[in-house]
């Protein structure tokens, strides 16, 4: 396998010639060399992977999950997770002319690199800060370690210097705090002033802003960027985003299934990537602008299965079903995997690409979904405050806020899974009871609801045929074989084949859950499909294809969805319309382009300012 | 932080008042007559009915209880029928007796618990590991009086015939004048309470010793030694509180199967005898002691659960 990494079209296959060839200013300060690391089952993780970094500098070090960016991250600091072995390679650190070899040191020789010479950002702080210890005293307990010369009042000193470097307060109140009285832009600050007090030659960050909203995530990036040059720190900047990478990083390492399959300057990599992974990658990541269509590449992790047609419905014609609502009653072509709907290919190629609008899109004013003056608190909190939205037949509204916002929150009241709310929701002029359960069948059918993880959201005892069958079971119209018949073909409508009828959720990939989730809120032929940040707990290329999915499944029955998400960059990709959800208040509404170009709110605006972008 | 335990202690007064209620009733419902049961086969219906108008068994129940319920304030626990003297009087030194059982029961099991759990979670999947596990699954699959029984087996009779398998002292002395008849009954209790408190702290630990922040603590540099304890174990006694309080209160009960089996007279010894002697106000008064230990030890657990977890322990609001 090492063999292979050589042969990769990367600059900098001999690691050490790797700076000069940047032209880079900076010395080597940590090179990693061929690491082999292998799980204690006998599978090899990492292939020999090999990158070294430049104080000064940072090394963006990008990949899908599984890909084993972690892993070869933690390498670096000696760190092998329970269950994984290091079968090869080498780790070397440059500090004040001495060369230390990572791997080979004991473990007290470790534990003395690392905090100090080597530090780590975990990726949620929310669970790498001890819950039960004060912020400043875990900083303090990598002092301790690290500078047991030091007095105690020095100690104290560079704590609160280290604490204003990452601009934090720094007062001994704010270091008397617990972790969960901040908020997880200042949690993941405290992590980075815990990696940077002992002035570390080399910090490794593990995607220290998933999971942040723009806003911090842009204050985060700053931070980290200004220690790394101001300091001359070699930083490594783990991550699966590559916009952010495009924002930050000098120079880029990108992982494939523990392979290095490209490797050099940032501008380089993103700009003209010469790997054809690179190049499917950066295909995937959405953009503001919406410049290109990211549904166009296929999921890497071969969640996008190429579907052969079940049952005698072979159909090369693709028929659109050209009656809002039609339902899986009506015959309706399977999607034949590769190719969406035609008519969208054309606008595409002609540049930007403009969203579909279903066959028969009623005007935006006929309203299928009205909610008006929703309202919902808890204790003193106010969650929604007031909100008023309405969606139209077969129209595509995003509902866009940050953690916190209320935006699940209003998606749930308007399905029915959350009663607690005040104010009116009405579909198709007639207004609907709260709770789901108060709710006729019909009224449940016409709304469903596709959940965040597919990892939770479906039984892991069912198959995915019974779990799609659920609601057809509810509605309890269909015979058994009618039911089979429609779980296939909404199967088929979400380019899952009759194959993964009697599989379970454990045996698919995240992708391939997300699809099946869907279905089952397909097979009843919704009028409003819900999408509750459908797309966040999978990889960039998976997201592409989901969204995708979606969005054909939208023009093709004509129903109305309302996507709910944190990731304005989607929202070109998605939307027809868009609404700015902030603490509990819209703040912004209106046609995608129209929001985007020219925002209302200053929130918004800020939004818009702080995305990455590649 | 004093607001929470300050609701918790609320609600355990309010348990302990819906308890009296439960024994009162429940000894009522008791077969057999108290009057009968004193005077024998053999009372004439006067005596019987003069005996109970004396006792009170002739008002309506709502005014015993209220009787017997203001009593328990002014540490009156009524007369026992059975030796005719006040119920503290009787029981008295058999509360003292039964607590020393406990205490060192208890002293012995919580550390040993503690540190074996521990220790099996770090050498998880080691031998040392699967040998504690397999001891303590064992342990916990027997019941109290099989390990009582098994033990005089091996330490009191043929096998090993070192100590006493009852308790010898004389009636009136202390128990701890001879310390050689508290050592079975105080092994069988250990050996029953402490394989939970393995078993969960182990639990715990493995959990803990997965977290992120240990992960962390490890990638700052701290040594192994105060990872463990500044780092992992302290999570973990929020949890194993919650085991070990139900552990000690089983001991509150649980104790009565043991002095059976040693002869050991203490509260447990008691309460079989004042159920075979129709004693109800005895019966009463230990069954209200024994559910007091339950919610005092509970009670404790969730102090420890709050102490421990500074989230809790900061809640201003609500």
């Amino acid at each position: 396998m090492s063999e292979l990494t050589e042969s990769d079209p990367r600059p900098d296959t001999a690691a050490g010639a790797g700076a000069k060839m940047f032209g880079s200013p900076g010395t080597v300060a940590l090179r990693a060399d061929g690491l082999k690391i292998t799980s204690t089952a006998g599978k090899e993780i990492l292939h020999g992977v090999s990158f070294n970094l430049v104080a000064g500098k940072i090394r963006g070090l990008v990949g899908e999950s599984g890909s084993g960016k972690t892993t070869a991250g933690l390498a670096c600091m000696g760190h092998f997770r329970a269950g994984l072995l290091n079968t090869g390679g080498s780790v070397a650190l440059y500090r004040d002319g001495e060369v230390l070899e990572v791997l080979s040191l004991n473990d007290a020789g470790q534990r003395k690199l690392r905090g100090g010479s080597i530090s780590y950002v975990p990726q949620d702080p929310s669970l790498s800060l001890n819950p039960a210890m004060r912020v400043g005293e875990q900083i303090m307990e990598v002092l301790r370690i690290h500078r047991p010369e030091d007095s105690e009042r020095d100690r104290r000193g560079r704590i609160t210097e280290v604490l204003a470097e990452v601009g934090l307060r720094n007062d001994k109140a704010y270091q008397r705090r617990y972790p969960h009285q901040l908020s997880g832009g200042q949690q993941q600050r405290i992590g980075i002033a815990m990696a940077f007090a002992c002035r570390p030659a080399v910090m490794i960050l593990d995607e220290p802003t998933t999971g942040l909203d723009v806003t911090t995530q842009a204050m985060v990036l700053k931070t980290i960027g200004e220690l790394t040059r101001r300091h001359a720190v070699a930083s490594l900047y783990i991550t699966h985003d590559l916009a952010v990478v495009a924002e930050l990083a000098d120079d880029v390492t990108v992982m494939l299934r523990g392979d290095v399959v490209e490797d050099g300057p940032a501008k380089q990599v993103l700009y003209s990537p010469q790997h054809a992974y690179t190049r499917r990658l950066i295909r995937a990541v959405p953009d503001l602008a919406g410049r290109h269509r990211i549904g166009e590449v296929n999921a890497v992790t071969g969640a996008h299965p190429i579907v052969t047609a079940a049952g005698p419905i072979v159909d090369a014609a693709h028929p659109i079903v050209d009656a809002a609502g039609t339902g899986p009653g009506a015959p309706q072509g399977p999607a034949s995997g590769s190719e969406p709907v035609s008519g969208t290919r054309a606008g595409e190629r002609a540049g930007r690409h403009a969203l579909p609008v279903p066959h028969d899109a009623a005007p935006a004013t006929d309203n299928l979904l009205n909610a008006t003056g929703i309202r919902l608190n808890y204790g003193p909190a106010q969650v929604l405050d007031g909100v008023d939205l309405h969606l139209g037949v077969g129209e595509s509204l995003m509902l866009l806020g940050e953690s916190g916002s209320g935006k699940t929150t209003l998606a749930r009241c308007l399905a029915g899974l959350n009663d607690r709310y005040q104010g009116n929701v009405s579909l198709s002029g007639t207004q609907l009871q709260p709770g789901a359960r108060q709710r006729s069948i019909t009224e449940r059918q016409r709304i469903q609801y596709v959940f965040q993880s597919p990892f939770s959201s479906l039984n892991p005892r069912r198959t995915i045929g019974e779990s799609v069958a659920v609601p057809l079971q509810m509605a309890g119209q269909d015979s058994g074989r009618q039911q089979r018949a429609k779980v296939l073909e909404v199967l088929d409508q979400v380019k899952l084949g009759a194959g993964y009828i009697d599989r379970r959720p454990g045996e698919l990939s995240g992708g391939e859950r997300q699809r099946a989730a869907i279905a089952r809120a397909l097979v009843n032929a919704p009028s409003v499909l819900v999408c509750d940040e459908v797309t966040s707990a999978l990889d960039v290329s998976v997201q592409a294809a989901i969204i995708d999915l979606l969005r054909t499944l939208q023009v093709e029955t004509g129903m109305a969805m309302l996507f709910v998400t944190h990731n304005i960059a989607l929202a070109r990709h998605i939307s027809q319309r868009m609404a700015v959800l902030q603490k509990g208040r819209i703040v912004d509404v209106g046609p995608t382009d129209d929001v985007l170009d020219h925002p209302q709110s200053d929130y918004t605006r800020e939004l818009i300012t702080n995305v990455p972008t590649l | 932080m004093m607001r929470l335990i300050g609701r918790r202690l609320l609600i355990s007064i309010l348990i302990l008042f819906l308890v009296s209620i439960l024994v009162f009733v429940a000894t009522l419902l008791l077969p057999g007559d108290p009057a009968r049961a004193i005077l024998g086969q053999q009372a004439t219906p006067e005596r019987l009915a003069a005996l109970r108008e004396q006792m009170g068994l002739t008002d309506p129940v709502w005014l015993r209880y209220l009787h017997w319920f203001g009593g328990l304030f002014v540490g009156d626990l009524g007369t026992s029928t059975s030796a005719g003297a006040p119920v503290t009087e009787v029981i008295g030194a058999r509360i003292g007796n039964s607590l020393v059982l406990m205490v060192i029961a208890a002293v012995i099991a919580v550390p040993v618990g503690l540190v074996v759990g521990t220790y099996s979670a770090l050498r998880r999947g080691k031998a040392t590991d699967h040998v504690f596990t397999g001891i303590s699954l064992v342990l916990a699959a027997l019941p109290e009086f099989v390990v009582g029984i098994i033990l005089i087996t091996l330490f009191s009779t043929t096998v090993f015939a070192i100590l006493p398998s009852v308790t010898m002292a004389a009636p009136g002395h202390p128990v701890w004048e001879v310390p050689s008849q508290l050592v079975l009954p105080i092994l069988t209790l250990v050996l029953v309470v402490t394989p939970y408190m393995v078993r969960m702290m182990r639990a715990t630990m493995i959990e803990v010793l997965d977290s992120g922040w240990v992960e962390m603590a490890r990638l700052k540099g701290v040594p192994e030694r105060q990872v463990i304890m500044r780092h992992a174990v302290p999570h973990a006694l929020g949890t194993v509180a919650q085991v070990i309080a139900m552990q000690l209160a089983w001991l509150a009960g649980g104790i009565v199967v043991v002095e059976f089996l040693f002869r050991y007279p203490g509260v447990g010894a008691a309460m079989v005898d004042a159920v075979t002697n129709r004693d109800v106000q005895v019966v009463q008064a230990l069954s209200l002691l024994i559910a007091g230990v339950y919610v005092v030890v509970n009670l404790l657990a969730d102090v420890v659960g709050i102490v421990t977890n500074p989230k809790l322990r900061r809640e201003e609001s609500r």
